[in-house]
């Protein structure tokens, strides 16, 4: 059985080698990185702040108190396409200080959950600059875990929160992904996201979509309907570092063209993928994901490496893989891709750039792929913000 | 190392979700089992639905009967939180939670669903921790417990269940 997904897998790499139109242009032509223009920031996918990072690209932004010149540039931000909004450690404030968001005289914290961690403290407004692009009076959140205490309603997915540079392994995250607002409309108190916090302690309340730590790229004053990341392949072993950029607009200049790349419509953020004769609708891209997270060992055929490894939750063992994603529009494409070993991978611990990580998503069904980074090597992937317009048709969407 | 540990889980002076003072949790807490659902009886995903302002679907009690080896069947009580998260909690043939599975825009309140096991998966989740600072799937398989937890921000999906718990004949991928 398991030799039989193999032989289909691979035979299905080979005829889409040698079919047009077969789509998953990863082994054909390179793409061209951006490196000139306004609406630019350089990004690198290294070991981060930590310097143990593996699969993350980072970026610079700048942050200001608003309508001042009084500034900090922030370095080693994670850039997420996973997210939306800015959020940015307490203690990487060295030199400025941000105004306080309030809500009826008190101050405004949010909690955010991510998928395996909780970031949590107030939430404060900058002027943001990214490359050249710069977005005013952006709510942002500062991550703190003293400035007031996370409520139970923040700990209760039992995550550990991720407010320190040791918990986090970056200096902020900027979340530039398929919605504007972190939280939406609405935000009732009830999602226990956003809360005041007098002195007495924090409790939920409503949040105003105008409130919401927003993906700064929404209010840039221009190329605001998304992004295009950019990043180089990247060999099967790995690699210490590669640079890439991160490319704001999608068609609002002349070097932010769709081009060729086709447009996977996501109304609900997820795409479908279709591997083996299964259909996975729950699936996604996300640069903040590190690694092909998908499946398992029993679909897979790989072993996954043990609890007690040095690579917990990774595969570790190798193999080529074709897969399908279809957007909600009904365009699909094929993805080949590789797995090779974690153990492999870490091995050399200046590598950062790994393109062939990789981990299961579940251990029983329902399973999902969720796009990690390294499916971003070798592509620019664009990724249109909810209502936007664009060149391509209204966002959500991901182009490739 | 990167993990933190959160301490002990301080209590304010509301409870999630009701909005009501301390003193009143303490009634609540004597007049329904309030804490916990996993490994407990039928009567603790009342409170859950309490905890959660939820509605409840089930059916009879034969919602989504699962077919056993022996014949016997388990039965699935649907809570849909008022914050979009569904809540599925499986009881055995004996009437005890044996597992939980949940999917929507928010993380369910573990604190409450987990119960006497939260601070086991806490700690497990917490203590993760590899070579390499990561961010991936979480996927706790321990003696005892199992949770999984996946998704992307705005769609979560998981469960947690108890191996030894598992009716006879039940495979975990029921639990979805």
């Amino acid at each position: 059985m398991r030799e039989m997904k193999i032989f289909v897998s691979l035979a299905m790499c080979f005829i889409c080698a040698f079919l047009a139109g077969c789509g998953g242009s990863s082994h054909t032509t390179p793409n061209t990185i951006t490196s000139t223009g306004t609406n630019v920031a350089p990004i690198s996918v290294n070991g981060g702040p930590t310097g143990d990072y593996a699969d993350a690209a980072f970026a610079s932004v700048t942050l200001c108190v608003p309508g001042t010149s009084t500034c900090q540039t922030v370095d080693g931000v994670l850039v997420d396409t996973g997210s939306f909004g800015l959020r940015v450690l307490s203690s990487a404030f060295t030199s400025i200080s941000l105004p306080q968001q309030s809500s009826g005289g008190n101050p405004v914290a949010e909690c955010f959950t991510f998928l395996d961690s909780y970031t949590w403290g107030p939430v404060q407004t900058a002027d943001v600059q990214i490359g050249s692009e710069t977005a005013s009076s952006v709510p942002v959140q500062v991550l703190s875990d003293t400035d007031f205490a996370a409520p139970p309603d923040c700990t209760s997915s039992g995550f550990g929160s991720a407010d320190t540079l040791d918990t986090l392994g970056a200096n902020g995250i900027v979340g530039v992904g398929l919605a504007a607002q972190d939280c939406g409309d609405p935000c009732p108190a009830n999602y226990f996201q956003y809360f005041e916090c007098p002195s007495s302690g924090c409790t939920p309340i409503a949040e105003a979509l105008g409130q919401q730590v927003v993906n700064p790229v929404a209010l840039f004053a221009t190329d605001n309907n998304g992004v295009i990341v950019e990043l180089p392949s990247v060999s099967a072993g790995g690699e210490a570092s590669v640079n890439g950029s991160l490319v704001f607009g999608i068609g609002t200049e002349s070097n932010n063209a769709l081009g060729s790349a086709s447009v996977y419509t996501a109304p609900e953020f997820g795409l479908t993928t279709s591997y083996n004769n299964q259909t996975y609708p729950e699936s996604f891209i996300d640069s903040g994901s590190n690694g092909y997270f998908f499946l398992d060992s029993s679909l897979t055929g790989l072993t996954t490496c043990g609890d007690n490894t040095e690579e917990p939750g990774f595969y570790c063992s190798g193999q080529n893989f074709s897969a399908t994603n279809q957007g909600s529009n009904g365009t699909s494409g094929t993805v080949n891709f590789s797995i090779a070993s974690a153990q492999t991978l870490f091995s050399n611990g200046n590598y950062s750039a790994l393109s062939n990580l990789g981990g299961p998503s579940s251990n029983s069904a329902p399973y999902y792929f969720d796009w990690g980074l390294p499916f971003f090597f070798g592509k620019n992937v664009f990724v249109a913000i909810d209502g936007a317009n664009t060149p391509g048709g209204t966002g959500p969407y991901w182009a490739y | 190392m990167r993990k933190k540990d959160l301490g002990s889980i301080q209590s304010r002076g509301w409870i999630p979700g009701l909005r009501i003072p301390a003193t009143a949790l303490m009634m609540v807490v004597i007049a329904l089992p309030a804490w916990a659902s996993l490994g407990g009886d039928s009567s603790t995903i009342q409170a859950d639905q309490v905890h959660m302002q939820g509605t409840r679907s089930m059916s009879s009690g034969q919602s989504s009967a699962g077919q056993a080896s022996a014949g016997r069947s388990y039965t699935v009580q649907e809570i849909q939180a008022a914050n979009g998260t569904a809540v599925r909690e499986y009881l055995s043939p004996e009437g005890k939670v044996f597992a939980l599975a949940w999917n929507g825009p928010r993380m369910p309140d573990l604190r409450q669903l987990l119960g006497g096991y939260f601070e086991q998966y806490r700690a497990a989740v917490q203590a993760k921790s590899g070579l390499r600072m990561t961010r991936e799937p979480v996927l706790i398989d321990e003696a005892g417990l199992v949770v999984q937890i996946g998704g992307r921000v705005r769609s979560y999906t998981g469960r947690a269940y108890i191996p030894e718990m598992l009716p006879q004949g039940v495979r975990a991928e029921e639990i979805q």
